[in-house]
């Protein structure tokens, strides 16, 4: 546990949300945008946990910020894929580029 | 190196790779495959930091849930079997540089910070020591929040339920 420096830690947690942040520039469908999103939140709670672990074992702020993370994620993916689904009856499409209806 | 740094570069190693498949293999189901054993990788992550149920909310919310949930609306949208279109070479390039220079200048930044701990007590992590921490109303507690929680996943619940909804069309 205590060979392995913090910094290798945000290593990891760094490299992930950019890979996130890389889906989510290069991809054009709705549900692999989210999987990026999903990935980025992720990384910000491997963040948070290894924070408290390392710095701040006295507290457990971490853990209640990561918990709740996971609740909003769970919410926010829902109503994600309610919209996805909605979006596809009226365009037959997930494609963010051919919903340009509210467009200029 | 010890056991313990041999597992965690291990558990780093596979939850960059199956993370970096996730967001550029072309085929999308295959894509959600591979985060699944992304978020598995990062549950392992967890156990391997001790924090034991932080790592089974992962497993069940995120593998159990969040996945089989993604996998579901791409059964309802599109041909699982089909390869999505390739992005564009100018996006790739630029969005390649765009996510280099900001890991670079960013993990610069934490390499150089130097992290003070404050405290080098052992972390208590025990479900019961988590609950009523969470929930006691002194100053550290977290009861406000977890109600407010609890109110926007009735919200979100109600919502998805109103967006989703089929309405039929009137029979004359």
């Amino acid at each position: 546990m205590n060979e392995v420096p913090l910094s290798h830690i945000l290593f990891v947690s760094t490299a992930l949300f950019f890979t996130g942040m890389y889906g989510l520039f290069t991809r054009r469908n709705m549900i692999t945008m989210l999987m990026s999103i999903e990935l980025i939140l992720n990384s910000v709670n491997i963040n948070f946990i290894a924070f408290n672990k390392y710095l701040h074992a006295g507290k457990l702020d971490g853990v209640f910020f990561t918990i709740f993370i996971i609740t909003i994620a769970a919410a926010e993916a829902a109503v994600a894929i309610a919209i996805i689904i909605n979006l596809y009856r009226s365009h037959d499409s997930i494609d963010v580029e051919d919903t340009a209806d509210m467009k200029y | 190196m010890g056991v313990s740094a041999v597992l965690f570069y291990s558990i780093s190693a596979f939850i960059l790779v199956t993370g970096l498949l996730a967001v550029t293999t072309r085929k999308i189901f295959r894509s959600a495959i591979w985060l699944l054993f992304s978020l598995i990788g990062i549950a392992g992550l967890y156990f391997w930091m001790q924090m034991e149920f932080i790592a089974a909310v992962q497993v069940i919310v995120y593998v159990g849930g969040i996945v089989v949930l993604i996998i579901f609306s791409i059964f309802l949208t599109q041909q699982s079997g089909l390869e999505m279109l390739k992005p564009l070479r100018l996006r790739t390039l630029i969005s390649l540089l765009a996510v280099l220079s900001g890991f670079s200048l960013t993990y610069q930044f934490i390499y150089r910070y130097r992290f003070v701990a404050s405290s080098h007590m052992p972390i208590d992590v025990r479900v019961a020591n988590i609950g009523s921490q969470m929930l006691s109303t002194s100053a550290h507690g977290y009861v406000l929040p977890f109600e407010l929680v609890s109110i926007l996943l009735l919200a979100a619940m109600i919502g998805c339920i109103v967006i989703a909804i089929k309405i039929k069309p009137a029979k004359k």
